[in-house]
């Protein structure tokens, strides 16, 4: 082994990785959030406990079904977006013509309801999730032993997220979408249906949180309170970046996600209050944030 | 307050309950965590362990009538201390036991003092319970941070283990097991090379782990607790850390969390506890009857502790004939303890009960028989050795 | 702000218009009065004293959220702060209740300054996700620095000796130091809410871009009354910490914010007596729950499900809608 000087430029490497890691799970994260903020104006504040379904759904897959980590990947989305449908079309669809405080305190109350039902049923000791087999052991890249299952977790949130872009960017979908957001009224006009629209879109955004607790069900012990904190920071995320862009939720994702990983190195006690700290001086120079649309 | 006065007052209580011996009613209160993180270790398991004291000392036949009432303190101080007010104040409990979480058993230890009433933490980690803020009221069962480091620390340093990196909660709790452990690694002739200290709770170690990694330690302590251990553990085992030839070495870790994480992720880890279900004849007999309880689940050493705690202090109404705390508190330190879970013991005038300890290693998958099959017992910490000299813990009541 | 909601109204509120006081208000208050004097000696006075801390809590709340149309959620920072500092305050500097419990309050009042400034520079979701952001930031702050002692909070806290004089370790007379703070708390807001100022922040909060035509310094006002709800919930904690001789990290973690919310929500947002019975209502299940474990959070979250969904006015909301009067 090396001596440690400072920070030798091998470590600083590594800890880089480490912040594009968690970085992704902030970026799925806040890009979910954008998307559903987008259309329905909502600050889903179940979130987090979204993405805490997510992982459950995956450990109950395997558990219960025996069904494995690549149908988790694809299935648990699906269900958990599915329940979405049916809680926008239930509950938040009463609440538009209400000021858009009203969704986040119901929001809030469904995080709690969530979390508490999971955490009755199965206490937050944390239950095991194995990496497929596919993913396990790790790479040298020299600098750093990179786990193989983290380097996926990379690339799939980036192809996600980028795909996510594209399709609301570049596609007609994505300019209808866009376009309701503006003006629901008159895209109704075209003959488009925009509540199915929306209860799509919060469908998707909830989907997304899914997607990342399937993520992150191998790395963090899959517990009730696994999205209940993050969110918070997700929500800093979310203020940093503005809500004005998709790209601007991908990127502050990523960006803040390797600040962090920085403060880790250089000064560990602050690594949980950087990107609170980064928020205040964003409220100060830039209020929007740094993607937003001005005021 | 003096031995001999300490003896008078409990004879003059004798004297002027004297026939109401046959009468005596007491109240238990079992107050831990029934839905979070210690659940496992504590929760429903030591309302068992309770009444199975109470069964096998048969106090209904011995002419004490023992009713025992349960809450969940959430792992709150204010939520405990809110309980056990209420409890004394209102329901007439004559005795708290278990209370893991250090913050919430300081809390139950400072209003059971106000209340002059008897509490027996089994728990907590926290030596400063019979250290500077121990009690006359406290007692203070089955483990403490204090044993747990010198039971890991000086066993892995004696085994040649000298280098130590630290992986640190920062909050108090945290602080004070990397401190005990450090000077227990310092003075059995080990070095601690460094130590990182990360946000409570945490969820991403890895980095951590990295620099862990790259100090050269030989062993990495884990001065956190719950699930940030489990956490740790786990991402330790997904960057090949152990496999690399670094120990991990738990310094707050139970059966419960090593059954959570599975074999295959904790082996080799090796940890320190007063109890394990599966140590000879009389333990396995009696977890048997617990587990038959507590739908298959082996006991902790939590549960063997109030177990033997609840045994002690009924032994001791017995004894005294009553349920005024102080006497009572003055017959549990002065009779020796005995049970089957933890041998003879002692309770000392700090309020600390005296018992081995064991060094434990997590077995490899291959090794282990089947469910619960989880240690391989490396040695035995004597009593006297096990915990901190009563001279150096500080208790002003040793005046 | 991009989002123009003008046609929606932010917080519905049964309307009160009269600037003087209505006789209606100085009977409740009085009957109010009464029967807090009374309680004690039929109910457990810890058990009181805890709603009197959350209903004077959440009162300042409702001063931001129903009067100024602001929803913090992150009040929680304000309260545990100053709960901290008065123990801090009480038990290591040995200062007498009444100044410990001044010093937390001040310690409020300075940071909700500090939170207030920055957060008002966002309006309506962003506000209620910049304050939730700050307040998770004190919550680490508090975790992580020693005076606060971590996860053990501070401990034992002596009641002590009100001006040096009256002993407060009996239940009773803490009790009626309580109520004179709490009642005297709500005295205050009343005043603050019916006063001219009051009458400019329901214009602000009713339609900002109106009020700001008019000439009136809208991010000033808002200032302001955020301080003042902040200082009022950090007079609430200061108490609850020599009520409870224990600040710990309950009281700065964000389930506290959203307690505090809901206790508002359920009570009605914009009444002056809302908050009391939201307190009152909530602190009750809390205590009646606290053996069931995790069902009291799944309760809380019903209850806010509900309460969005189906009874927006809340419990006095409702009330006041039958009576038609303001309450």
């Amino acid at each position: 082994m090396f001596e440690l000087l400072g920070i030798p430029p091998q470590a600083l490497f590594g800890q880089l990785l480490l912040g594009l890691i968690n970085g992704s799970f902030y970026a799925l994260l806040s890009l979910g959030l954008a998307v559903i903020f987008g259309l329905l104006n909502i600050i889903n504040f179940a979130h987090g406990a979204q993405y805490m379904m997510g992982a459950f759904l995956a450990w109950m897959l395997m558990t219960y079904f025996g069904i494995g980590y690549w149908w988790a990947l694809l299935l648990v989305p699906i269900a958990v977006g599915a329940s979405g449908v049916v809680i926008e079309r239930l509950m938040i669809s009463r609440l538009y013509h209400l000021d858009h405080l009203y969704g986040l305190l119901l929001t809030f109350g469904l995080a709690l309801i969530i979390q508490g039902l999971f955490r009755n049923q199965y206490g937050v000791s944390g239950l095991p999730y194995t990496i497929p087999a596919e993913l396990s052991g790790g790479t040298n890249l020299g600098f750093m032993f990179l786990p193989n299952y983290r380097g996926w977790v990379v690339l799939a949130s980036l192809v996600v997220c980028l795909g996510t872009w594209f399709t609301i960017e570049k596609t007609k979908l994505g300019a209808y979408l866009r376009a309701a957001t503006e003006n629901p009224t008159l895209v109704g006009a075209f003959g488009i249906n925009v509540p199915r629209m929306i209860t799509l879109t919060y469908g998707f955004g909830v989907g997304l949180a899914a997607l990342a607790g399937v993520l992150a069900a191998p790395i963090y012990s899959v517990n009730p309170n696994m999205g209940a904190d993050l969110i918070i920071v997700v929500f800093a995320v979310v203020v940093i970046g503005g809500m004005g862009s998709i790209l601007g939720a991908i990127v502050t994702g990523f960006g803040l996600g390797i600040i962090e990983g920085l403060t880790r190195v250089f000064y560990p006690e602050g690594s949980a209050v950087v990107i609170f700290v980064i928020m205040a001086l964003v409220l100060l120079v830039k209020p929007a944030g740094l993607f937003g649309r001005t005021v | 307050m003096t031995f001999t006065r300490r003896l008078l007052l409990s004879a003059a209580l004798i004297f002027a309950t004297g026939p109401a011996f046959a009468e005596t009613a007491v109240k238990i209160g079992v107050l831990n965590d029934r839905s979070g993180i210690y659940t496992d270790l504590s929760g429903e398991g030591s309302v068992i362990a309770a009444r199975m004291a109470v069964e096998d000392f048969g106090a209904a036949a011995k002419g004490i009538k023992v009713e025992i009432i349960s809450a969940d303190h959430q792992n709150k101080p204010d939520i405990a201390s809110s309980i056990a007010r209420k409890w004394y104040d209102q329901d007439g409990v004559d005795l708290i036991v278990d209370v893991p979480t250090s913050s919430a058993a300081f809390a139950v230890s400072d209003i059971t003092r106000e209340k002059k009433k008897v509490f027996i933490n089994s728990g907590a980690g926290s030596a400063d319970l019979t250290g500077a803020k121990c009690s006359p009221n406290t007692i203070h069962w089955t483990y403490d941070t204090w044993a747990l480091a010198k039971g890991t620390g000086g066993a892995m340093v004696a085994a040649g283990n000298k280098k130590w990196f630290f992986i640190t909660a920062d909050y108090a709790f945290g602080h004070s097991l990397e401190k005990d452990t450090a000077a227990v690694v310092k003075a059995a002739g080990g070095e601690v090379v460094g130590s990182v200290r990360h946000p409570f709770p945490g969820t991403d170690f890895s980095s951590y782990l990295l620099q862990a990694q790259s100090s050269g330690a030989q062993v990495i302590g884990l001065a956190n607790a719950g699930g940030d251990t489990v956490n740790t553990i786990k991402q330790a085992a997904e960057f090949g850390i152990t496999q690399a030839g670094q120990s991990l070495a738990g310094l707050l870790i139970f059966i419960t969390d090593i059954h959570a994480l599975g074999l295959k992720t904790a082996q080799g880890l090796v940890l320190t506890e007063s109890f394990y279900w599966d140590l000879n004849d009389e333990t396995r007999a009696w977890s048997a009857r617990f587990a038959a309880q507590h739908g298959g689940k082996e006991p902790t050493m939590v549960h063997a502790g109030v177990y033997s705690g609840v045994l002690h202090y009924l032994k001791s109404v017995e004894a005294t004939g009553g349920k005024d705390s102080a006497a009572v508190i003055a017959s549990m330190k002065s009779m020796p303890t005995s049970d089957p879970l933890f041998g003879k013991g002692s309770v000392r005038e700090d309020g600390r009960k005296i018992h081995d300890m064991y060094l434990f290693k997590v077995k490899a998958p291959a090794a282990s028989k089947g469910p619960w099959d989880y240690y391989e017992k490396l040695a035995t910490i004597p009593a006297a050795e096990a915990f901190r000299p009563i001279a150096d813990g500080g208790c002003p009541l040793l005046k | 702000m991009t989002v123009a909601n003008t046609e929606t109204h932010p917080v519905t509120l049964p309307a009160d218009l009269r600037i003087s006081t209505p006789r209606h208000h100085v009977v409740i208050f009085a009957g109010l009065l009464g029967l807090l004097l009374v309680a004690p000696f039929v109910l457990y006075p810890v058990f009181l004293m805890k709603v009197l801390c959350f209903a004077l809590f959440a009162s300042a709340l409702n001063l931001l959220l129903g009067y100024g149309g602001l929803l913090s959620f992150g009040h929680a920072a304000f309260f545990g702060s100053a709960s901290y500092v008065a123990a801090h305050a009480a038990k290591v500097w040995g200062l007498t209740p009444e100044l410990a419990i001044l010093l937390g309050t001040g310690a409020g009042a300075v940071l909700g300054l500090g939170i207030g400034a920055l957060a008002i520079r966002r309006q309506g979701i962003y506000f209620a996700m910049v304050t939730l952001a700050f307040a998770q930031m004190v919550f680490f702050f508090a975790l992580q620095v020693p005076f606060t002692g971590g996860e053990d909070g501070i401990q034992a806290v002596p009641r002590g000796k009100l001006f040096g004089l009256v002993d407060l370790s009996n239940d009773l007379t803490l009790y009626f130091v309580v109520l004179l703070i709490v009642f005297g708390g709500l005295l205050l807001i009343y005043r603050i809410v019916h006063s001219p100022f009051g009458q400019v922040l329901k214009a602000i909060r009713d339609n900002e871009p109106r009020s700001v035509s008019l000439g009136y310094k809208v991010n000033r006002y808002k200032l302001a009354v955020f301080v003042m709800s902040a200082t009022l919930a950090g007079l609430a904690g200061a108490t609850k910490a020599i009520v409870f001789q224990l600040a710990s990290l309950t009281d700065v973690y964000w389930t506290m914010s959203g307690e505090v919310v809901l206790m508002t929500l359920i009570g009605g947002m914009g009444t002056i007596f809302g908050p009391l019975v939201g307190a009152a209502v909530i602190v009750t299940m809390q205590n009646y729950f606290a053996g069931f474990g995790a069902w009291v959070t799944i309760l809380q979250g019903i209850v806010f499900v509900v309460t969005v969904l189906l009874f927006r006015e809340g419990i006095i909301g409702v009330i006041a809608r039958w009576t038609k009067k303001a309450l």
